[in-house]
């Protein structure tokens, strides 16, 4: 922690001193963001967590703490939110960071493309995390590169933690020069894989000072003007692909032998390639692109049509593989170049392969993209693949010994028969109830659709008529304190406006548990968090209790009695997390 | 050692809670120390909440994939003997398992035996059983520091091409000055076994 402030340039040879320009140090992905945004002097941070994304606020959290980084850190109650805020901050002029995991970008898209049109006047950047193959996501093996075409925003993607930090110093100089903000695209083996980082020079900081300068024509999206603005971004993205295609972070690693084979990749997949290659004992040139939006067209028809500059004559590629994870974004667009180059005069005979050889669910894996090269080169990689006569054994996460949801599940258990009531999850750790010993989970989907989803479930299994009773299909959802504080309180509102009578249980433990523990705006540093009773009671739902669930008779008794009601009931469930400080349950 | 190691792969397998994302910030810090170069891979949020863990540190000359790949792996390290089944997809015939003598239950199914899992695991490549959590506790009250044992023992025994000094030094810097006293104590055990 102390060593990702290090900055004093120290005498050769003292191992332990407290020297740092050009010291190398082991970093993880998210802490190297972190250093990045660090020595470009970040005045304005924040976040909402989220696995893989997460160490970026814990770790500002903590130099914010220690009051070793001056500017201003906070989690934000919800991503969207979490940009709104750095949106404020770069138009007020200071140099922003917002952090985020891919289905929060989805929350915050509403902000993001609007803030692409406008443009920056602090330069920003925007980190979303991947997490192909969802060891951490329960809703959706998302791809987040499509959002680049979507928001037309400049997106690169770093494939390891030094990259991680050079990247990020990138991404400010780019918004800074064209005023437009910049993605960074993870991918849980970026943001959780550690190597040392060279460290280079850390600004002299000082506590930030924005100045909103009045800009309607800059700042105000409403048309006319924003079609004007959307043609300003066009011509804008044309100048940052004229940067995309001189930059050294599209670079060719070419092979000392050239077959007519090649490959394009990006992300962490380029390194399974190298190390394919060099498992098969291979030296194909390989473009690796560090721009992921917009992509350095030129650059890839160069490589195409000679890929070993240094080597002297030009010789085109006959085949080319493309090695990337999840959705053939890249793919598309180098078959669209190829495909549309008779336009001007260009027809490669060129053979493209990718999702036919690299599959497209799941991450990827160093063995698998060495089979996919050496299925592409006519080589042979073999396993041997041990065959066990008995199945290895699957150990699900479980509920922390202690964990206070084991009295609500069981509690509720108790209440109802789980087999004639439909059980509502959401995100958080409770959604370990989809899985043994609980099997209190019916449907899952998003942030705060709980609510959402019970609301609509009732609607349709209660005809409007028998309203005034309790239903026939009786519905209880669990969701945490912090997920309904970002998206749970739209929903119930909608409950109570559009009148249906689900039973939701807040699970309030005092904190973010399932992502590290962060506070929240009910349980934030400082006493007196907002009470979600007193939110609860403002929504106009009137069947309110909170009981710790240790009283398992209460809570018992409180759930039998609110499954009755015809209109929605909230029981708030307050019990801390087992590794929640007393001072904050 | 020898600096001209190529590359050195380890996979350590266990669950969630049992300490492995310390041990691989050791032993990074131990082949940095060396002069290598390193990279790892770990996972966190649900995926740790208790269930099956792997952690994956590759050091060497020249290191690319974070990823240790199917059936490269040189050591796998089994926290927990059940879990240790789940490194044979990292395993050759050449590969060593060490692990520790000991078995967490997986509620409401039939486990398997120290028996079932050796039997297996001999097979393929070499076992070496250490009754790691047994001594710790025997020792100090408590198994917490059943891993650094492992590994401190790996490096005293060259089953990890890393010298014990880096590890010491390696253990120095990553454990909080708290239970530091207690891991140095362990990194001892591991050198009189």
């Amino acid at each position: 922690m102390e060593e990702i402030l290090l900055n004093k340039p120290g005498p050769e040879g003292k191992p332990t001193a407290s020297y740092g320009v050009n010291k190398k140090i082991i970093l993880l992905g998210n802490e190297a963001i972190v250093r990045g945004a660090l020595e470009s002097g970040v005045q304005f941070v924040s976040t909402y967590p989220g696995t893989p994304a997460s160490e970026i606020g814990d770790t500002f959290f903590k130099l914010s703490q220690s009051g070793k980084y001056k500017g201003h850190f906070e989690f934000s109650t919800n991503e969207k939110v979490a940009l709104e805020a750095g949106i404020g901050a770069s138009f007020s002029g200071l140099k922003t960071l917002v952090a985020m995991k891919n289905f929060g970008t989805n929350v915050a898209l509403d902000a993001l493309i609007p803030f692409v049109y406008t443009g920056t006047k602090g330069p920003t950047v925007i980190i979303s995390a991947d997490d192909p193959s969802c060891h951490s996501s329960a809703q959706s093996e998302e791809n987040t590169r499509g959002i680049s075409y979507l928001a037309h925003i400049p997106t690169l993607e770093p494939s390891d933690s030094q990259e991680c930090k050079d990247f990020v110093k990138l991404a400010f100089k780019i918004s800074e020069k064209f005023k437009i903000p910049v993605m960074i695209r993870t991918t849980t083996r970026v943001a959780h894989q550690r190597m040392p980082v060279k460290l280079e020079r850390l600004p002299k900081t000082a506590i930030p000072k924005g100045k909103f300068v009045k800009e309607p024509k800059r700042f105000v999206t409403m048309p006319p003007r924003v079609l004007e603005m959307k043609k300003e971004l066009l011509e804008k993205i044309e100048k940052v692909k004229q940067f995309s295609e001189k930059s050294k972070i599209n670079q060719i690693c070419t092979g000392r032998t050239c077959v007519n084979s090649g490959i394009i990749t990006s992300g962490v997949a380029f390194l399974y390639v190298m190390e394919a290659l060099r498992e098969l004992n291979l030296s194909l040139p390989v473009l690796k692109l560090g721009f992921f939006y917009p992509l350095p067209e030129e650059k890839i028809k160069n490589f195409i049509k000679n890929p070993a500059p240094a080597s002297g004559a030009g010789r085109g590629l006959k085949k080319v593989l493309i090695v990337e994870e999840l959705e053939p974004y890249l793919e598309k667009e180098i078959e669209r170049l190829v495909y549309t180059g008779w336009r001007e005069g260009w027809s490669p005979k060129l053979q493209i392969f990718g999702k036919s050889l690299i599959p497209e669910v799941g991450e990827l894996k160093p063995e698998i993209v060495s089979s996919a090269i050496a299925k592409f080169t006519n080589k042979k990689y073999k396993f041997a693949n041990f065959n066990l006569k008995f199945p290895i054994l699957k150990r699900s996460p479980q509920l922390c010994p202690g964990c206070p949801y084991w009295l609500v599940f069981g509690a509720v258990k108790k209440a109802v028969d789980p087999k004639k009531v439909i059980f509502g999850g959401d995100i958080g750790c409770y959604m370990l109830a989809g899985l043994p010993p609980h099997f209190l989970q019916d449907y899952l989907s998003c942030m705060g659709s709980s609510i959402g989803i019970a609301h609509g479930i009732k609607k349709a299994t209660s005809p409007a008529s028998a309203i005034a009773s309790a239903g026939k299909q009786k519905l209880i959802t669990f969701i945490g304190d912090s997920t309904f504080f970002h998206a749970g309180i739209p929903a119930l509102i909608n409950t109570v406006f559009n009148q249906s009578n689900p039973l939701i249980i807040v699970m309030d433990n005092r904190t973010t548990a399932m992502t590290g523990h962060q506070p929240h705006p009910g349980a934030p540093l400082v006493p007196n968090g907002i009470k979600i009773e007193e939110i609860v009671r403002a929504c106009g739902v009137k069947n309110i209790k909170i009981i710790d669930p240790i009283n398992q008779e209460e809570f018992i008794r409180a759930v039998k009695k609110f499954l009755e009601k015809s209109e929605v009931s909230v029981i708030i469930a307050t019990h801390p997390c087992i590794f929640v400080a007393p001072k904050n349950a | 050692m020898p600096k001209n190691l190529e590359k050195f792969n380890i996979v350590i397998v266990g669950t969630g809670g049992q300490g492995l994302i310390t041990l691989l910030q050791i032993i990074a810090e131990a082949a940095l120390f060396e002069g290598y170069e390193v990279r790892t891979s770990e996972l966190h949020g649900l995926s740790q909440r208790g269930g099956s863990v792997e952690v994956h540190i590759r050091f060497g000359q020249k290191i690319y994939s974070p990823l240790v790949s199917q059936e490269k792996a040189d050591l796998i390290l089994g926290l927990e003997m059940q879990e240790a089944l789940r490194g044979i997809y990292f395993a050759n015939q050449k590969t060593k398992f060490l692990l520790n003598k000991q078995i967490i239950l997986i509620p409401l199914v039939k486990n398997l035996t120290e028996t079932e899992i050796l039997k297996n695991l001999k097979k393929i490549g070499k076992v070496i059983l250490i009754p790691a959590a047994e001594t710790c506790q025997k020792e100090f009250n408590t198994n917490v520091v059943a891993g650094i044992y492992l590994i401190s023992l790996a490096s005293f025994k060259n089953l990890i091409p890393l010298k014990p000094n880096s590890i010491s030094r390696a253990i120095k810097k990553i454990i909080p000055e708290k239970y530091l006293e207690l891991n140095l104590k362990t990194f001892k055990l591991a050198k009189v076994y």
